[in-house]
């Protein structure tokens, strides 16, 4: 600053200065890096992030097309049973069905089954909100406040356990591989749990508290498109049974589309199945309950693989690899573009 | 007093007495008003006056005024005109006079100068206007998808199994409601579901950056005026992107462009040229000997010359000065220093010099003047004042001396003065005057004429008769002053500077480079005007000067005008400058305001005198309202600017020593006027492309939020589901993606501000409200609906193909792809506006990543507890458990990439094929260090080595002086005169 001796004091008082900071901030002169879209930095970045690209899209190709996968849509083959569900009354006559296929290659590595729905919207508003997490998470909660009308109480006031369309709606097809070897049939041994995200299974999902489980849903009533009660879902085994049944807390998480698939069993992997499914010939029978004739809907069964990036999804690698070319040819164009405006202003200085 | 505004009748005592308006440079001078009231002294005599005034309806025209006053005396009745002379106005101060008697004809809101006072009105910039029409086009578009989405739902439900399927019933109250009753609500749903798409925040955020980055001009050194240590003031931050679209700058002259201090720097007398040095007048050439060599030794003609400016004048002293108790008037003992007033600065200036030299003016006694020449006092008998007009370009006193002589002294343009002098050294005062003009000094010349007795008395006949003509007075009065002044004996010439500020050339050429059109509006007389215009730069050598000066009837001015625009349409190649002055404008603008804009469009430089403070208002209005809606800036520092400063788009005071009434009611105040460019080219421009980028990018984001959930609506039946959890809803405008908009909106820098001061022409790049234009809004909107169907559709291909993602075979739901959207639009979004970031401070790198990572932290936090009061728990581990897959990482990367990648691409190209000036600007900045050679204006030292040419016009010949009003005034003209 302006050395204070070249004011003298006037009149007996200086005034007080009311000159401005000098500091970096309030002169907006505060040290900035000042990126500029240069010649060298734009082509270096499009090539690097075109090579970039084109690399992963290669590898994510190549590792979707290591999956295996084979869907099944189920829901013409049992066209029998499916003409049966039309009739709501006809709920509690069984109906069963088998669908054979042949693998001509044994599918090698873990082998998850889903089952497909479609044209099945989970997605819709009134349908994702109709659940109540406080009654899920095995609290005493009042369901009436939730939205889970018209899926809360009986005309007799008996509340559902659980409550809501989601829970009322859920799954409830069984579906059964078996593997035709040389005459016998031998079923595949699936596994129930291990098929839900684990923060569902553990805490956000909850029984309520009391010495068995049927007597902690005492006083509720089963949801009216249920077969059985939550307290039977899963008779064999504790740890799967009520609110925190894998098939149960898996439909609890709605689908973003009306295309959907969830995870339905794991293959055990023992004995004839210790590689995965050997090659040969198998039957899925299925307990058909579900409809979905009504809303024009199908139902599929699936086999698949995974590898670390999920399933088989080509789109990824795709994506990837038409960024990369993309960028790459931008990278290209640009380069052509530069030396031709060079070449011109070198003729103009000439 | 609360009588604001008076005729005066009765001054007491009858002597000399004037008030000074210190609203424009004009001096009433009256003696008494109506003589027949000059008896009535005392307020018991008051009593007696039976008198009626008429006058007229209250009228803002400050020179205006026409009444009449009835006195009945003695059972007659004498009828006397009042005129604009004997009126006070508002805020007159009263000097050397204790007391006068006046009767109050306007009050209040009806004085005149209430009546030019314009009432404050909200000012709103461009850029706030042209966001509310954006706003328009958002609403339309919020509407038309509302509407879109209820009619297609009602298409959808049409079949029964998509409205009510088994797995998904109504409640009984739902199926039972009125078809109106739901068409109504779900249209609302829809209203609501997509309302963030108006940009709430965007008001807030723009509040906020104006608010704070208004500081940064107060905070500015550059602005800080270090002699009145005074910085810039900002008196409102609704305008500070405005100062960066200014087209016109109506500027003030006086104490704007100058510094409203007159100084007297040299003189001719008798041939000779004089200067002061150290108090005393010098000889030119000639070298300063004895220490107090000149000062018993002036010669005769020395002392006539000081004798004469120290008497013909209206200089007053300063009452508190002198001795309060004798009045003013018994100018014995006078005080070592004496303090002048003068409506006129260059005869303050005058006066001053002479009593430096040696002749003392000491005050007016009764009707006679005394003067103290080389410390002996003399009084002489002032017998009448030739008051100055315009049209004479002079004034007059005759005074009697100590001798008994009768003289008469002339003062006034050398155009008006030389062809009526007879004698003296005419040829060499005409050089030496030219050379004064050359220097930029204001001149005058001084002359006298000594009466015979018989002269004497037929001046004083025919001036009576002229004075108290009932009929055509004013003509009378100009032929009688005309018989007066001749046969004058040359005196000399003064050369007086009022001083221009510092850098006002250099601003007004900066301006002008900028595409800036400068106005010089004054209450000062023509020449006075012309030549400080020529002097700071404002008109050039170069220019073809018009003029539109006293017209008194429409068929003249229009005549005029259409003679004008003819000869622009003829030489168009030529710059033009134009002059008009008050009353030939008032008449221009009442009926040919088109034709005037017109001429005035054409014109690269405007120069208004004479005008009224609400004419300066009405010439800004004017620009204003025309087709173009230019953006218009005011300048001033008196109180007379102040009309015009509210009426501008900006209006900025110049803290100067016109009392601070122009800061109060300005926009921004700085000190001096050369802060303007600073003000415009840097401030303006930055604020301008922050608050443009910033408004831009608040639409873009927004349309990159609810675009998806509108596009999801195609796939959940139009249930209105939300894509995204109620949580983000609310945070992504307040926290995610706020504060790297804020923080760049205040501290981006495109460009180096010295560049931008430099350069003036980058100014250009941003005028009209280019960066907020239709083609760049509809480029942001564009892009953001682009990007919006990248994100969406990026995550639909990738998860709507219903694979797993995760490495397990587990299954993601709805929140997990709403979360996946919601992440990839965070990035995207903060890096588009890290891309159009052009300087990074650390608070620009700490906001920017930090935003990013505090999404991340935030949704991790989030998601990680089950809250006890929500009512779901939708989004529990869903953030978590997207971040666990392989693909959704690689997803994001992508769509980040391919969304930027094209906006990438595009920059590089327009940047390549066809780049603006700023951008030009930025890559040489970027290469070339700043140079002097690079700051050097060219184009301004070309324009000041003209000036010093331009000066003689306005003391070119003499004989030339009639054409003016028609002519051309290059110097070739003239010199073929």
């Amino acid at each position: 600053m302006k050395n204070k001796t070249s004011f003298p004091p006037q009149e007996g008082e200086a005034r007080p200065s009311r000159c401005p900071d000098n500091s970096a901030f309030k002169q907006q002169k505060l040290p900035a890096w000042k990126p500029q879209l240069t010649i060298a930095t734009v082509l270096s970045s499009f090539f690097l992030t075109g090579a970039f690209c084109l690399l992963v899209g290669v590898c994510l190709i190549l590792s979707a097309n290591s999956v295996r996968e084979i869907q099944i849509d189920y829901s013409d083959k049992c066209s029998e049973c499916s003409k049966l569900r039309e009739n709501s009354s006809n709920w509690n006559k069984e109906c069963h069905c088998s669908i054979n296929f042949a693998l001509k290659e044994g599918i090698l590595g873990d082998v998850f089954m889903y089952y497909g729905l479609q044209n099945f919207y989970q997605n819709h508003r009134r349908y994702v909100i109709s659940r109540s997490d406080a009654q899920l998470l095995g609290r005493n909660a009042n369901i009436q406040k939730s939205y889970c009308a018209p899926f809360t109480t009986y005309r007799n006031g008996t509340p559902m356990a659980p409550c809501g369309a989601i829970a009322n709606s859920m799954f409830n097809d069984t579906i059964d591989l078996f593997y035709n070897l040389n005459s016998s049939v031998i079923q595949v041994p699936l596994l129930k749990t291990g098929n839900s995200w684990w923060t569902d299974k553990n805490v956000k999902f909850r029984n309520p508290e009391s010495y068995n489980l049927s007597s902690a849903f005492a006083g509720t009533a089963r949801p009216p498109y249920w077969q059985k009660p939550v307290y039977l879902l899963d008779e064999e085994d504790e740890r799967n049974n009520g609110y925190i049944n894998d098939d149960f807390i898996i439909w609890m998480r709605v689908s973003a589309f009306a295309t959907f698939r969830n995870l339905y069993r794991r293959v055990k992997r023992i004995r004839q199945f210790a590689d995965g499914l050997p090659a040969g010939n198998y039957t899925f029978r299925i307990s058909y309950n579900f409809p979905v004739t009504k809303f024009k809907g199908r139902k599929h069964v699936i086999l698949s693989t995974v590898v670390w990036s999920g399933g088989s999804n080509p789109f990824l690698g795709i994506a990837y690899v038409v960024t990369g070319t993309a960028a790459t040819l931008a990278g290209f164009v640009i380069t052509a573009i530069h030396l031709k405006l060079r070449k011109k202003k070198t003729y103009f200085q000439k | 007093m609360p009588f604001l505004f008076q005729p005066v009748e009765i001054p007491l005592p009858p002597a000399r007495w004037s008030c000074g308006i210190n609203l424009m440079t004009c001096v009433f001078q009256t003696h008494v008003a109506v003589p027949e009231t000059a008896v009535l002294q005392s307020v018991a005599n008051l009593d007696k006056l039976v008198a009626v005034i008429e006058c007229q309806q209250p009228e803002a025209d400050l020179y205006r005024f026409v009444g009449r006053i009835t006195i009945s005396q003695q059972m007659e009745e004498i009828v006397r005109p009042l005129g604009p002379e004997s009126l006070l106005l508002r805020g007159a101060r009263l000097k050397n006079t204790k007391e006068i008697f006046g009767v109050a004809v306007y009050t209040g809101m009806e004085t005149k100068m209430a009546l030019n006072y314009k009432s404050k009105s909200q000012k709103r910039s461009a850029v706030e206007k042209s966001m509310n029409s954006f706003l328009i086009i958002y609403l339309i578009i919020l509407l038309f998808e509302a509407i879109l989405s209820t009619i297609l739902k009602y298409a959808w439900q049409a079949e029964e199994k998509w409205d009510e399927p088994w797995y998904n019933g109504k409640t009984e109250h739902e199926r039972n409601s009125s078809k109106i009753l739901r068409f109504i609500s779900d249209f609302l749903a829809f209203l609501v579901l997509y309302n963030f798409i108006i940009p709430i925040s965007l008001y807030v955020t723009v509040e906020m950056q104006k608010f704070l980055g208004s500081f940064f001009i107060g905070w500015d050194l550059d602005l800080y005026h270090e002699e009145t240590n005074q910085r810039a003031q900002v008196n409102t931050s609704d305008l500070n992107e405005e100062l960066g679209q200014v087209e016109y700058v109506f500027t003030d002259k006086t104490g704007t462009l100058t510094e409203n201090e007159m100084q007297f720097r040299e003189c001719s007398i008798n041939g000779i040229k004089y200067q002061e040095v150290n108090g005393k007048l010098t000889p030119e050439g000639f070298s300063e000997d004895s220490p107090d060599g000149n000062r018993h030794r002036l010669m005769k003609e020395e002392e006539l010359f000081l004798k004469a400016v120290c008497l013909c004048h209206t200089v007053q002293i300063s009452a508190d000065q002198t001795d309060g108790a004798d009045g003013p008037w018994h100018g014995g003992g006078t005080p070592a220093t004496l303090e002048y007033y003068a409506s006129s600065p260059d005869e303050k200036a005058l006066v001053e010099a002479a009593s430096r030299v040696g002749v003392v003016f000491t005050g007016t006694t009764g009707d006679s003047m005394e003067v103290k020449s080389l410390g002996k006092p003399e009084r002489y008998k002032l017998l009448h004042v030739l008051e100055f007009d315009p049209n004479r370009r002079r004034m007059s006193v005759i005074v009697e001396s100590p001798s008994g002589e009768k003289l008469l002294f002339t003062k006034g343009a050398e155009s008006s003065i030389l062809p009526r002098s007879k004698s003296g050294e005419i040829d060499k005062t005409r050089i030496h005057v030219d050379e004064f003009a050359l220097k930029g000094l204001r001149t005058l010349c001084v002359a006298y004429r000594r009466f015979t007795p018989e002269e004497y008395q037929e001046v004083g006949k025919r001036l009576h008769e002229a004075r108290t003509a009932l009929q055509q007075r004013e003509e009378r009065l100009a032929d009688v002053f005309n018989f007066i002044e001749r046969d004058l004996e040359l005196l000399g010439a003064t050369g007086v500077e009022d001083k221009l500020q510092e850098k006002v050339q250099e601003t007004i050429e900066a301006l002008r480079l900028a595409g800036i059109k400068v106005w010089v509006l004054t209450g000062d007389k023509h020449e006075t005007a012309v030549s400080v215009s020529l002097s700071c730069g404002h008109f050039h050598r170069t220019m073809n000067i018009l003029e539109l000066v006293q017209h008194k009837s429409d068929s003249t001015c229009a005549e005029q005008l259409r003679q004008l625009a003819k000869r622009i349409k003829e030489d168009h190649v030529i710059q033009h400058g134009l002059v008009v002055d008050g009353t030939s404008l008032s008449l221009a603008l009442r009926e040919h305001e088109k034709l005037f804009m017109e001429v005035c469009k054409n014109c690269s430089a405007v120069l208004c005198c004479r005008m009224a403070p609400l004419q300066k208002a009405k010439v800004v209005r004017l620009l204003k309202t025309s087709p173009e809606k230019p953006i218009t800036l005011a300048i001033g520092d008196g109180a007379n600017d102040v009309s015009m400063i509210q009426e501008a788009h900006v209006g900025i005071g110049i803290m100067g020593k016109e009392g601070r009434q122009a800061v109060r009611n300005s926009d921004y105040a700085i000190a001096r006027f050369k802060f303007l460019s600073k003000l415009l080219f840097v401030h303006g421009h930055f604020y301008y492309i922050r608050i443009a980028t910033l408004v831009q990018y608040f639409f873009y984001k927004n349309v990159c939020f609810i675009t998806p959930q509108f596009l999801y609506q195609f796939f959940c039946l139009f249930s209105q589901q939300t894509l995204y959890d109620s949580v983000y809803l609310t945070l992504y405008n307040i926290c995610f993606t706020s504060l790297p908009v804020l923080i760049y909106s205040l501290f981006e820098q495109h460009v180096h501000p010295h560049v931008l001061q430099s350069k003036p022409v980058l100014y250009r790049d941003i005028s009209k409200n280019a960066h907020l234009g239709f083609k760049p809004f509809l480029y942001w909107t564009v892009l953001g609906f682009f990007h919006a169907f990248v994100f969406f559709y990026g995550s639909y291909l990738l998860m709507g193909e219903d694979t797993s993602l995760l490495g397990n075979g587990q299954m993601f739901g709805n929140w997990t792809f709403g979360t996946l959207v919601f992440t990839v639009m965070v990035i995207t979004v903060t890096m588009k506006m890290a891309l159009e970031t052009h300087f990074w401070t650390w608070i620009n790198h700490f906001v920017t990543w930090g935003s990013i990572v505090f999404y991340f932290i935030f949704s991790l936090f989030y998601g990680g507890i089950i809250w006890p009061f929500l009512h779901t728990q939708d989004m529990y581990f869903v953030f978590v458990q997207l971040l666990s897959s392989g693909s959704a990482w690689f997803a994001i990367i992508l769509i980040v990439v391919a969304c930027l990648f094209l906006d990438v691409v595009k920059k590089v190209l327009y940047r390549h094929l066809q780049p603006t000036s700023t951008e030009k600007a930025q890559m040489f900045s970027n290469r070339v260090a700043l140079s002097d050679e690079f700051i050097a204006l060219q184009p301004l030292s070309r324009a000041r080595s003209q000036l010093s040419k331009i000066r003689s016009w306005s003391s070119s010949d003499p004989f030339c002086a009639n054409d003016r009003s028609v002519l051309t005034l290059s110097t070739l003209d003239s010199a073929t005169c």
